[in-house]
């Protein structure tokens, strides 16, 4: 359960739509069920009440959308974003790509998400309905006969439990109380795969990039990933590729993404949230981000709006290229 | 009717594999399945469903086609495919058996597809009915049973025993095969679970999703319904939708520049995608709406119409679990107004 509640937040978008404040309102649609939640645009005050959602299943980063839906709208689109979310947003504003004017931001705190991935692990299959009380969650499914209680901290999404921080760097309004930048063990993962061998580090990654089936929904939701028109879209490329020809090609796309999106990965999660076969791609862009942090100094992406990134910056601090190879002879 | 107690089933697979290659679903390291091939320790999946469909066995994702080497001004032509062994599939749940009866309408139909003919060809389908459908599943909507699974051996698991009846001659030529590692039994059992599985699809909440407002010939009722641009607001245009599921059937043919020769491939794609069937003059479908739009008038609308009345969708529920934005062909029938009323 949240300690912002649904009702908190359809009474704000119902009030800011009600002074004019805003003329929609981009938010969670409620599902078949309790956890297949929709990110939509709420036009009225019906609309709202009908069926915006805000529960444990509102992982949806709704940032990048506001590329799309910012620009037509009258007047202001209402977004409410989560504390990770306006690191999203904040670094979309840095890349120009979209008007702040057109926003209102309504900052709401976040007591973690849960992935349903992990639920079903614990409830198996025939999942009917779950209610969320004080951080349990009570599962009902068509093979048991009582609801399983299943805490929240059980089954919280990879990003969450390793989450970074519980401040809102972004808002025009906030709702209840603002957290702090947390001591997060996010890159306890990433300490583990450095301290592998080579050969035992590209076994893992052969075994979590072979399953990939290049269905793009890591970067299509990624809101570092806005080029109008992908390379591997481009028919003219030479590189366009919809499904991997060999076991190079899968690796070469997720290796030059990351490259792609490093400095500007705000850690947001939502590539691993997404992906269909569970590949935990967080630990390639968190190398990145760790990387960073040891050779420029402690740097968060969409901490505040225009961040100049270490790697699109110079400073005669920088650590010299050769300093990294030495780096790499002697680690790896 | 013949069985095999559940802890003896790595004989029956060991039998098999024996003059065929078998593969059956398998749980990954990530705790989903896929299938792989059988060998002595593999163990067969609980899941319900595979997260990819098994259509990659008779339309991969990518396939080489055929090869060119130009020298002068000869173009020399390889056929680079490999021969077709036989082979088994386990384990495929009566959606997915009823998936490569879509299938079989596009690729066999003429001019048929000699890739996809030989695989098919050279395929034994054993399928297992669904002791435990999922709150996505929806087969039922398509007449199709998941207690009573087509294919050529159909399949049943209990928590001791695995019951089999062959349906086709190539099925019952390999029950023969197995002869030494199963026996003849009674069907009391099987009557039994049949009984409890349709009683559990009669409580899916999917269940009452009804086609009734799709079909052939609904296209111009359908098309500009304004209900489209709702639906597809928050679409990706990912496409994983498509590539999960088992009655997707766009490709793509592109050529492959070897350095020393071109390979002619063939690829999955996916009408979700911006660059889908580009042609000289542009793209056909310029907003992910109209995109949006042809996946689902596609399973439910243009098929039908050029098919007898068959839908496109087998009910398998793999868009459900696994859009990003939990956008899916249930949200899509129901928002039409394809709902059974209470009764
Ligand atoms: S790469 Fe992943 S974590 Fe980083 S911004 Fe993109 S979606 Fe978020
Ligand atoms: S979402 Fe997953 S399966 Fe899809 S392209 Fe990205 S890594 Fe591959
Ligand atoms: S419907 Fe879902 S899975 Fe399909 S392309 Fe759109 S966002 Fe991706
Ligand atoms: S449209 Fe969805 S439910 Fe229907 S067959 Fe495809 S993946 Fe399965």
């Amino acid at each position: 359960m949240q300690v912002i509640t649904r009702e908190q937040l359809i009474e704000k978008a119902v009030s800011l739509l009600a002074a004019n404040t805003v003329s929609c309102v981009l938010g969670w649609s409620r599902g078949e069920f309790d956890y297949d939640v929709s990110p939509a645009v709420f036009r009225s005050e019906e609309e709202v009440r009908r069926n915006f959602v805000w529960n444990d299943f509102c992982g949806a980063n709704m940032s990048k959308y506001l590329i799309s839906k910012a620009s037509g709208v009258d007047g202001k689109i209402l977004v409410f974003l989560k504390p990770c979310d306006t690191y999203s947003f904040n670094q979309l504003l840095t890349e120009h790509k979209f008007d702040r004017e057109k926003v209102y931001v309504v900052a709401v705190p976040c007591d973690g998400m849960a992935d349903f991935r992990l639920i079903k692990k614990v409830c198996g299959e025939g999942i009917i309905s779950i209610d969320s009380e004080d951080a349990i969650l009570k599962v009902k499914t068509l093979y048991s006969d009582s609801p399983i209680s299943v805490p929240l901290t059980d089954v919280l999404a990879e990003r969450c439990k390793n989450c970074k921080s519980k401040k809102h760097v972004a808002y025009d309004e906030l709702l209840g109380e603002d957290g702090n930048v947390l001591e997060s063990g996010r890159f306890d993962e990433v300490k583990k795969l450095e301290a592998m061998t080579a050969e035992e580090r590209f076994e893992f990654w052969q075994n979590e990039l072979s399953r990939c089936i290049r269905c793009n929904a890591c970067r299509d939701v990624c809101p570092a990933c806005t080029c109008e028109k992908c390379v591997f879209n481009n028919p003219s490329s030479g590189v366009e590729n919809k499904a991997a020809a060999n076991s190079f090609e899968e690796k070469l796309f997720h290796i030059i993404r990351a490259f792609h999106v490093a400095g500007r990965c705000t850690d947001c999660g939502e590539c691993s949230r997404v992906c269909p076969q569970n590949i935990p791609l967080h630990l390639l862009n968190r190398k990145f981000i760790k990387d960073i942090n040891e050779f420029y100094g402690e740097y968060q992406a969409g901490e505040e709006i225009g961040l100049r990134a270490p790697l699109t910056d110079y400073t005669t601090e920088d650590i010299e290229p050769c300093e990294i190879f030495h780096r790499r002879d002697t680690d790896a | 009717m013949r069985k095999c107690s559940l802890s003896e089933i790595n004989s029956v697979f060991a039998e098999i594999s024996k003059s065929m290659t078998l593969y059956l679903p398998v749980d990954g390291s990530d705790g989903s399945s896929a299938f792989s091939q059988w060998t002595e320790g593999v163990k067969w999946s609980e899941s319900l469903n595979t997260t990819k469909s098994p259509k990659d066995f008779f339309f991969p994702q990518t396939e080489d086609l055929m090869a060119f080497k130009t020298s002068g001004k000869n173009i020399e032509l390889t056929d680079i495919r490999k021969e077709s062994e036989d082979f088994v599939v386990f384990g495929v749940r009566a959606c997915d058996v009823r998936s490569f009866d879509i299938l079989d309408r596009v690729f066999l139909s003429e001019p048929c597809d000699s890739y996809y003919a030989t695989r098919r060809e050279h395929s034994v389908i054993i399928s297992v009915a669904c002791s435990h459908p999922s709150e996505t599943c929806f087969c039922t909507s398509f007449g199709i049973s998941p207690e009573n699974p087509d294919g050529d051996i159909s399949a049943w698991k209990t928590d001791t025993e695995v019951y089999f009846s062959p349906n086709t001659e190539k099925g019952a030529l390999l029950m023969d095969k197995l002869s030494s590692v199963t026996e003849e039994c009674s069907d009391e059992a099987v009557v039994k679970q049949k009984e409890e599985i349709s009683k559990i699809c009669s409580r899916l909440p999917n269940s009452k999703v009804d086609t009734n407002t799709f079909g052939g010939g609904k296209t111009a009722e359908l098309f500009d319904s304004p209900l489209w641009d709702k639906l597809s607001e928050a679409c990706l245009g990912c496409g994983t939708c498509t590539f999960v599921c088992p009655t997707c059937q766009c490709y793509d043919i592109k050529d492959f520049n070897t350095g020393n020769g071109v390979i002619r491939y063939r690829c999955w794609d996916s009408c979700m995608y911006s660059e889908f069937t580009k042609m000289a003059h542009g793209n056909n479908r310029l907003t992910q709406k109209e995109r949006f739009r042809q996946r689902f008038m596609h399973k439910l609308v243009y098929f039908p119409e050029n098919n007898d009345g068959i839908f496109g969708c087998v009910g398998c529920g793999r868009c459900l679990a696994k859009c990003p934005i939990s956008m899916n062909i249930v949200k899509v029938m129901k928002k039409f107004g394809g709902e059974k009323s209470e009764k």
